[in-house]
């Protein structure tokens, strides 16, 4: 069983890959007098899952938002198939960390909601809406109320939602935070399971190392105040190993350690 | 309404062997399953420290609740309490129909515009903190004593609750599922209609009922302090004459009828509006 993991550490500035979805052009934030971001040069390649990792005040949900177009940027620009972008669009999803679910709307119509805003019919876009509830493995609970699930199975739905407007990017601002570790877990296996039948771009945020570690293709590291791209890594994982065989392989261990090396000093 | 004691009734008094499941934990379970079998326990609490307190007498002008019960019955019947209430709701009615509509809509325009909250929050917040007992002479003074003026009164009681609590309603919507909404390139009316809105209705609605209950007090006020109609007159003219179990029939009645229009209100907010909430 040996799964080859190494990591490659790349310069920030050879971040130039072939085919870029999302390129973020120097990207500044203020908020007043405070320099939430500064100098931000990323490209984000096709079908890849990067992660945005970071201490928190690194400002990785800032410039998820930014690239969602929920938040304006003081400088620089964002670029999605090639065009430069100022406000959310078809080509973005956006998972919400507390989900963001309507309470007075079953899992169903949660889950059609950004195709009932686009105007598409009710039963096409229940139809779409089943499609990814069983996607998801919430098959059975489309009636349901959101208060009635666990938090595990709330933010299934906010995936599902993301899914069904069949957007080529994921932005996912950490998911799972407010989900217990058990179902975290087995929520980050189900996550790769759906990126490699779902073929889409994924950009993730999130402060746990493991689990950027275990998911991602690309860990782009953020120092804080200002925020700045400090390291990107290349953790290349077998994923075709079982998920228990991957957490004690040696490599994967050693990136998690290398990643907390290179945190550790913005520690405290 | 839970019929299903009857079987071990009829146990009971064929064999009287099954003493252990007794009246006792029937009540117990019913108890459990009803919230309403407290409603009336806090209610026969009531009454009869009323009767008690009448009884002693605690004021030779406070009368028993079986005498105010009889009274009530008494007006019920012979036919002054219904076209007293038919008056009364002509201005709470009106007033409060107004108040809705104006103040939701009023409510709704300053939490999503800032304008409109410079504009017109800071006239609410002094009328909501302004004694208007104080301010009905004025308005008899402008619109004498007919209906207009008594539905100002209401008007004036209940708008700047249902105008400051809407408005609060939609400034404490969740700012997470109208990111939501703009993330998948929801138009600002859709933002208004499938988010804004919903998401504010508990408060909104919160609101209303407050509105309502100070409508209740506006109309009374009216009554009391303008001209002598409808309940107000019913319960001048019984005191004038001493006749205070009727005087408290009316006010007792005039208590219930409100109360009762709250809870009924209540009813229609989580009957049509919050289905989530139909599900315990």
């Amino acid at each position: 069983m040996a799964t080859s993991i190494s990591a490659r550490v790349a310069n920030p500035a050879a971040t130039t890959t072939s085919d870029a979805i999302v390129e973020v052009r120097d990207i500044g934030k203020r908020y007043g007098d405070i320099e939430a971001l500064r100098g931000i040069n990323l490209e984000f390649e096709r079908g890849k899952l990067t992660t945005l990792l970071g201490p928190s005040g690194c400002g990785k949900t800032t410039l998820l938002k930014i690239i969602a177009g929920l938040v304006p940027a003081t400088s620089g620009d964002i670029r999605v198939n090639g065009k430069v972008v100022t406000g959310p669009g078809p080509e973005r999803a956006f998972v919400f960390q507390d989900f963001a679910l309507m309470p007075w709307a079953t899992v169903l119509r949660n889950v059609a909601f950004g195709l009932e805003l686009k105007g598409i019919g009710l039963a096409e876009r229940n139809r779409t809406a089943r499609h990814y509830i069983a996607e998801v493995g919430l098959s059975g609970f489309e009636e349901k109320y959101p208060h009635e699930l666990s938090g595990g199975m709330r933010q299934r739905v906010g995936i599902a939602r993301a899914f069904a407007v069949n957007a080529d990017v994921l932005l996912l601002d950490e998911p799972f935070s407010a989900v217990d570790e058990q179902n975290r877990r087995k929520f980050q296996e189900d996550l790769l399971m759906l990126v490699e039948k779902e073929r889409k771009t994924f950009l993730f945020v999130t402060h746990s190392i493991e689990e950027a570690v275990y998911v991602s293709d690309r860990i782009v590291l953020l120092s804080p105040r200002p925020g700045r791209v400090s390291q990107i890594i290349e953790p290349s994982i077998d994923r075709s190993a079982a998920p228990d065989v991957i957490r004690r392989d040696k490599g994967y261990l050693d990136v998690v350690e290398e990643i907390w090396q290179g945190l550790r000093q913005y520690a405290e | 309404m839970h019929m299903a004691a009857t079987p071990q009734k009829v146990g009971a008094t064929g064999g009287a062997t099954d003493g252990s499941s007794t009246l006792a934990d029937m009540i117990a379970d019913f108890a459990t399953r009803r919230k309403s079998l407290w409603v009336l326990v806090s209610l026969a609490t009531l009454f009869t420290a009323w009767e008690i307190a009448g009884r002693v007498p605690i004021s030779f002008a406070f009368p028993t609740f079986l005498e105010t019960v009889s009274a009530l019955l008494e007006m019920a019947f012979d036919g002054t309490l219904l076209p007293a209430y038919a008056i009364t709701f002509q201005p709470l009615v009106i007033g409060v129909a107004v108040s809705a509509v104006l103040g939701i809509g009023l409510g709704i325009v300053m939490g999503l515009s800032d304008k409109a909250e410079w504009l017109l929050a800071p006239v609410f917040i002094v009328l909501q903190a302004a004694p208007m007992a104080a301010l009905v002479p004025l308005v008899t003074f402008i619109y004498g004593i007919g209906l207009v003026a008594k539905t100002l009164a209401v008007i004036m009681l209940a708008l700047p609750v249902i105008v400051l609590n809407s408005y609060k309603a939609v400034r404490h919507v969740n700012p997470s599922l109208v990111d939501m909404c703009r993330s998948f390139q929801g138009s600002r009316l859709q933002q208004i209609f499938k988010i804004i809105i919903p998401d504010a209705t508990p408060v909104l609605f919160a609101g209303l009922r407050l509105g309502i209950a100070a409508g209740f007090i506006g109309v009374m006020l009216a009554e009391l302090l303008i001209t002598p109609t409808g309940i107000g007159d019913l319960i001048t003219y019984h005191r004038s004459i001493a006749n205070y179990a009727h005087m408290y029939a009316a006010v007792a009645s005039i208590i219930a009828v409100s109360t009762l229009t709250l809870a009924g209100l209540q009813y229609v907010e989580v009957r049509f509006l919050r289905p989530e909430k139909r599900r315990k």
